[in-house]
Formats: C-alpha cells, sequence, structure tokens
C-alpha cells in the first residue's frame, strides 16, 4: 500500500507540473506533502511566485483595516500556525471579540466549503468578508483597499506584474485571489502519524499513538468524521455536524432563533455580520446558511492535522486541552457528564465508554498529527503540551 | 420549548374531548378548496418503539428518533394545526415505555392526535394507553376535512383472549415477524360498523382521511403490512371520491391507488424497514411499491428515519417526508394520474442505487 501512496503522490505532482508547466514559465511547481492530495487551483486563479508573494503582502497588511491595527495574520498568525492561539475566539479591531475560533489557514486549501458554518465556497469568496465584519477589520466597504492597492507604488507595480492590470482595472477579484494563491501554498503534512501509515515507518509512532490509533478508528469512530484514506488523510468529511458544542447553552432559544432564520431570507452578507455579532443566533451553526432542520447547531468537521498547536477548541474556542476534547465526546455530546443532550445532536455522536488510558492514547495520536513546520510549538515552552 | 403547551393531563383530556367535535357545515368545505388560505397543514409523527431497559434506563436511539422529531416538528413555519402520532409509541406496551414516550411527545406545540399500534396494544389491550390518549378509535372534522382514527391492529379474539398463558407473550409473539404464531390485523366488526354510522353523516363530496397503523390494504401478511379486512373498510370508503388513508408500521415510504382511495404511508422515528438489502439473508417479498431509500449510512443512526408535514388542500394528500441526515421527499395525489406520485423517484432510471460498502 505504501508504494501504490507513492506511487500516487509522484504521478500527481508529475501531473501537477505537467499543468503548471502549460500555464507558462512563471507557475510554481507545486510539491505535495505525505499523507495529503494535491492541492486542487482554481482554472481561472493559477499559482505563480509573484502572485502568493502579492498574496503574503496583502495577508499582512494592516492598513485593511479602520484602525490600521488587524490584518488577516491577526488571527491567522504564522507564528501560531496560523491561528490566534490561545485566545478562545478572535479579536478584531479595537479588541472586540467574535464568536468563534479562528480556524488554522494550514490545509484550509482541501475545504469544500470555509468558515466554521460553510457560508463561503472558496478560499476568494472567504477573503472578501472579514475586511467589512464589524468586529474584524471594520471597513463599511472594500473601497479604502483598493485605494491602497491602487495607489501604491509597491502595490501597483506587483499587480500590474501578476495581472497586467492597473488603476481601476484592480478589483477585489484580484486582491482576493492573490491571498487566495498564498493561502493555498500553506499545506502541511509530514507528520509523524504520515511516515508511520502513508511509508511504513513503524517505529515513527509511540505504542500509545499506535493504540490512539486503533481507538480512532475502531471504538472512538472519530474517523467516521475526521476522515483517513488509503492514500491520503484530509482528517475532515467535509460536512456538517452538530456534536453538542455551543447549542447547548441555547437550548431553550432554539425554537425562536431557528423560527427568525427560517422566516427571514438573510443574505450570506448579512449571515457574515450577525453570526459574529450574535452569540446566540451564531450557535445555530449551518442552519443559519442551509436553513435544513439537518443543520441546527452544526459546524464544520475541522481538520485534525496540527491539533495540537492549534488550542483551544472546538468553534467556540470553549474546549481548552484535546482531553477536553475527548471528555465531550465520551459523554456522548454533553461537556458536563449527566447535562442534557441536545435535541438536534447528530446521530453519529453517542457515548464511547472509553477509559481514561484510551482518552490519554486518543490525545497521544493527535499529537502525531502535528507536521514539521510546526513541532516546535508542541514543545512544553510553546505551552502546547499539557 | 420551555413551555410545554401540552403535558400529560392535557392529553387526556384533549383526547376525552375529541368525540364532541362539531361537524362543520357543507359551505365551509367548499370554501376550504375554493380560497387557497383556508388550506392547512398537520405533521405526522409515527412508530417511535420507545423501548424500556430497566430503572430509568431507554434505548436510547429510539429516544432521540422521537426527541428529534417533535423538536423539528415544534419549528414549523408556518405552523400546522395539528399532529398526529401514527401509533407503536412503545415497544412492548409497557407503562414505562407509554409514559416516557408521553412525556416525550407532550412537548409539542400543537394538538395532538393518537393513533393505536399493535406495539402499544398487545399488552393489556390498550387499557393504559387509554388512559394517556383516549379512544382507540374516534373521528372529527377540521376545516372541511373528515378525519378518521381506527384501531386497525385488532386480531380474532380467540387468539387474544384464549391463546397466551401471559400478557406479556401475547405481546411478544405480536411483536415478531414472520412469526407463525403470529394472528393478521383487522379492524373488527364492531369498530366497522362504527364507521359506517360515522361516515353516514358526511357529505359524500368531504375529503375523508382516514388515520390506521397498519396499511388498509394488504401489502405482505407476514409482516402485517395487512388489514385482514381492508376490502370491507375499503367499501365504506367507497362512496367518497376524496378518500385518503394515511398508515404507519411500516416504517418506509410506500403510496398506492385503490379506486378512489389514495394510500400514503408515513416513516417511522425509530428504524428503517426494511434493513439494507446486503443484510437479508432470503428473499425479502417486500411489496413492489416500495422504492428502496438509497442505503442507510450506518453513521448517521437517524438516516433513512424522518417525520412529514402534510397538507390536504385538494382534498387529497400531499406529503413531505422530512428525512434526517437526507434528501425530503415528496408523495403527492397527481389529479392527472388519479394517484398518489414521488415528486422525484417515480421512474426507475431516477432512482439513487444502493451504495455497496466494503
Amino acid at each position: 500500500m505504501q508504494r501504490t501512496a507513492t506511487q500516487w503522490i509522484l504521478v500527481a505532482t508529475v501531473l501537477l507540473g505537467m499543468s503548471a508547466l502549460a500555464q507558462g514559465a512563471e507557475t510554481v511547481p507545486a510539491t505535495t506533502p505525505l499523507g495529503l492530495p494535491a492541492v486542487q487551483f482554481p482554472p481561472d486563479n493559477p499559482q505563480t511566485p509573484a502572485k502568493i508573494a502579492l498574496g503574503k503582502t496583502l495577508f499582512n497588511d494592516k492598513r485593511f483595516s479602520t484602525t490600521g491595527e488587524v490584518s488577516c495574520a491577526n488571527c491567522h498568525d504564522a507564528t501560531k500556525a496560523f491561528t490566534d492561539s490561545p485566545l478562545r475566539v478572535s479579536e478584531g479591531i479595537n479588541k472586540q471579540t467574535g464568536t468563534r475560533n479562528a480556524p488554522t489557514v494550514v490545509n484550509a486549501a482541501y475545504f469544500e466549503s470555509q468558515f466554521w458554518d460553510g457560508r463561503s465556497p472558496s478560499l476568494e469568496d472567504q477573503a472578501l468578508h472579514p475586511f467589512v465584519n464589524p468586529v474584524e477589520m471594520g471597513l463599511k466597504d472594500h473601497e479604502p483597499i483598493l485605494k491602497i492597492v491602487r495607489s501604491d507604488p509597491d502595490y501597483a507595480a506587483a499587480f500590474k506584474q501578476v495581472f497586467g492590470k492597473s488603476g481601476d482595472a484592480i478589483t477585489m477579484k484580484e486582491v482576493t485571489q492573490a491571498i487566495a494563491a498564498f493561502e493555498r501554498t500553506q499545506v502541511a503534512g509530514n507528520s509523524p502519524f504520515d511516515r508511520f501509515y502513508f511509508r511504513g515507518e513503524a517505529d515513527a509512532l509511540t505504542p500509545a499513538q499506535k493504540r490512539g490509533f486503533d481507538l480512532f478508528v475502531n471504538q472512538g469512530r472519530c474517523v467516521s468524521c475526521h476522515v483517513v484514506e488509503q492514500t491520503q488523510a484530509l482528517f475532515t468529511d467535509n460536512r456538517f455536524h452538530n456534536v453538542g458544542v455551543g447549542i447547548n447553552a441555547i437550548q431553550k432559544d432554539v425554537p425562536a432563533l431557528a423560527t427568525d432564520v427560517l422566516k427571514t431570507r438573510a443574505t450570506m452578507e448579512q449571515v457574515d455580520v450577525k453570526v459574529l455579532s450574535d452569540k446566540r443566533s451564531s450557535e445555530l451553526g449551518r442552519l443559519m446558511v442551509s436553513r435544513r432542520f439537518d443543520d441546527i447547531g452544526a459546524f464544520k468537521t475541522p481538520t485534525l492535522r496540527n491539533i495540537a498547536v492549534t488550542a483551544p477548541y472546538m468553534h467556540d474556542g470553549s474546549l481548552t486541552t484535546l482531553h477536553d476534547v475527548m471528555h465531550h465526546y465520551n459523554n456522548g455530546g454533553v461537556t458536563k457528564e449527566g447535562d442534557p443532550v441536545n435535541d438536534f445532536l447528530s446521530g453519529g455522536i453517542r457515548p464511547l465508554q472509553l477509559t481514561d488510558q484510551q482518552v490519554d492514547d486518543l490525545v497521544a495520536f493527535m499529537e502525531a498529527l502535528t507536521s514539521p513546520e510546526y513541532a516546535d510549538l508542541a514543545k512544553p515552552a510553546a505551552g502546547g503540551k499539557p | 420549548m420551555t413551555e410545554y403547551r401540552l403535558n400529560r393531563r392535557d392529553f387526556v383530556k384533549g383526547a376525552g374531548l375529541l368525540g364532541a367535535a362539531s361537524t362543520l357545515p357543507l359551505s365551509v368545505v367548499k370554501l376550504a378548496f375554493a380560497a387557497p388560505k383556508e388550506s392547512f397543514t398537520f405533521a405526522y409523527i409515527s412508530d417511535a418503539h420507545i423501548q424500556h431497559i430497566k430503572g430509568k434506563e431507554f434505548v436510547r436511539n429510539w429516544d432521540r428518533g422521537l426527541i428529534r422529531a417533535v423538536a423539528e416538528t415544534n419549528l414549523l413555519t408556518p405552523k400546522p394545526d395539528f399532529v398526529v402520532f401514527g401509533g407503536d409509541l412503545a415497544q412492548l406496551g409497557t407503562k414505562e415505555e407509554l409514559d416516557h414516550g408521553a412525556e416525550m411527545l407532550s412537548r409539542l406545540s400543537y394538538k395532538t392526535h393518537c393513533v393505536m399500534g399493535e406495539h402499544d396494544y398487545y399488552l393489556d389491550l390498550g387499557e393504559y394507553w387509554s388512559k394517556l390518549f383516549g379512544a382507540h378509535y374516534y373521528s372529527w372534522d377540521h376545516k372541511g376535512v373528515h378525519f378518521v382514527v381506527l384501531n386497525s391492529v385488532l386480531t380474532y379474539d380467540d387468539w387474544t383472549h384464549k391463546r397466551w398463558p401471559t400478557a406479556a407473550q401475547r405481546m411478544l409473539e405480536m411483536a415478531g415477524l414472520d412469526n407463525p404464531n403470529g394472528s393478521p390485523f383487522m379492524v373488527g366488526e364492531k369498530q366497522r360498523e362504527w364507521l359506517r354510522q360515522d361516515l353516514a353523516k358526511v357529505d359524500k363530496q368531504t375529503p375523508v382521511v382516514v388515520f390506521s397503523h397498519s396499511p388498509i390494504q394488504k401489502i405482505y401478511k407476514g409482516w402485517n403490512f395487512w388489514t385482514e379486512d381492508a376490502e370491507q373498510v375499503q367499501a365504506l370508503l367507497k362512496p367518497f371520491p376524496k378518500a385518503n388513508v394515511i398508515y404507519g408500521h411500516v416504517h418506509q415510504i410506500q403510496y398506492n391507488q385503490i379506486d378512489n382511495i389514495a394510500f400514503n404511508s408515513v416513516m417511522a422515528t425509530a428504524w428503517p424497514w426494511p434493513y439494507p438489502q446486503s443484510y437479508a439473508h432470503a428473499d425479502q417479498h417486500l411489496p413492489v411499491l416500495t422504492v428502496p431509500m438509497n442505503r442507510a449510512d450506518p453513521f448517521f443512526e437517524r438516516d433513512a428515519t424522518g417525520w412529514q408535514f402534510i397538507d390536504v388542500a385538494t382534498g387529497r394528500v400531499a406529503m413531505e417526508y422530512n428525512l434526517y441526515n437526507n434528501t425530503n421527499r415528496v408523495v403527492a395525489f397527481n389529479p392527472a394520474t388519479g394517484r398518489p406520485e414521488d415528486r422525484v423517484y417515480q421512474a426507475a432510471a431516477n432512482r439513487i442505487p444502493p451504495q455497496i460498502h466494503y
């Protein structure tokens, strides 16, 4: 199997290289980390080194906020595995807080939808919203950004080079394409688990981590949502589940809040503002987007890659450690044993009857999902491990 | 959901009042179907099979199914006028099971009508169920439609009263599938006579909707997808051009047309029938009426179960199946063909093939 995996990656890399060639000399030869598939690039947004560099600059530019203090990187900090760990929920302009824990940009390229509730279909679209969300970067509209990128000489030169456009021809399409191109370079595999599973390095995992992996696919049933396949492991099913986080606190309000959602047909822009400013509506999860009963209190399955360095956990950052997360699942979808289960809990979430030893093993397994790039963050000095 | 409009005591009271429901004048009937704003919907939850383990323990899976159906029904917009629970609230008819089920149903924020299932009946012949939910069969009128609830799970007196040493054994024998000791369901002579008299008072152009637990048609005897005196009940409905029967028990989507009578089944909240084909060791001889669901996903323990909301604005049933973790389906009467049809799945080529899992 490991040979097949290697061959597959080889083929994917070669194909990618070929398509890169077809797009011109400037395109980037992609490398695919062990355990991950090749990143899919939108046909209208191929990668080039200059575009990636431009995207990185935009990503870190604090001028795109009303206070001049907040960039994308504030909440997606490269030195914190592209999160704002250990904040529970993110801080925008004037220290305003939203309702959700910043998901890592690392491997976001593989998600089929963006944001915890999947309200955005692509990285390009996703990048539009934090600029104009009142609790994030706070702009009224995107005009201030366009003014800067059209007039700043460095930006003007970069947009001319990358997109062949200048002045009013530069729009948010080009801005978000560059940001997305940069984000698509942030992929990380090559974890001890990948070396164990896809390359057959038997000693890449400790005995506890191996037991944890067995629990992960069997008694714990984690793999049902955090998918591991024969040739790759995204650790997400790209679906939405009510796992009893957030919703449990607003159970009595669900009828009033849900009725409000079902009666009014909000645009995604309105939903974006609402979910970050109204904590109770935020907990309805994907219902705000899909308006389907199935999605009440449901949030996207996050990847587990680098999970040990991106605490705290869950969409609202309400669980501090991986042990807390395991206890929540072991209780069948309630953080405190004996608390009432919410009416809309996903069917897959049931008490697991895991022993303390087994919980420890599962946590050990998750600690084997850290990529070498972020391994330093897992060291005790960095506060990564309990 | 803090204020439950119904509690168990209200259930008993409400059910007691059903017999007193007044008959609407004919003019209202015509108006109801002339003006769309007069139309209404109702919701249907069925086959919860609440199962007692011991003490305060119940089978979690079945509890979750009913809890979710009740919670979702309470969110319906626009609000349904009432809810029908289609029978088999309990698994073995015990007081614990019926009490626990009634407690969950009491969270419905609508008036609720209940139908007797065999799992509710055969322990004490519906005695405790009656204390909670009232009469075993009854009728009422609502916005120009005549609604009838039948207890269709009766059987021969000899089987019921003389055959079994204990009530518990009688219950277990009737709960079995393909059980040679079982006995076919029937409405029975006494109830048919009541129905004849009840319908005699109803104008023949009035849409009639009959709720029963078993199908008032003969599909498969071994599982009691069957009512022994179905033809005689159908004959009583014959004078009504718009006669409809809605039944539970089968835990799957079925629909059929026999002369003037349109038949629709409802889903269970507990588990689906049939189990996936790959689990069957022998031919199941299931009704050809059955359009298979795409195979239930074992991860989603609620997949292939659900509940439904129904409108009878045309005098015929348009039933939307709210299917957990699945695509909703609509089975509605098609005036052009004169029978109920699945809006999407009627052609074999359009069906989702069963998934193969390795």
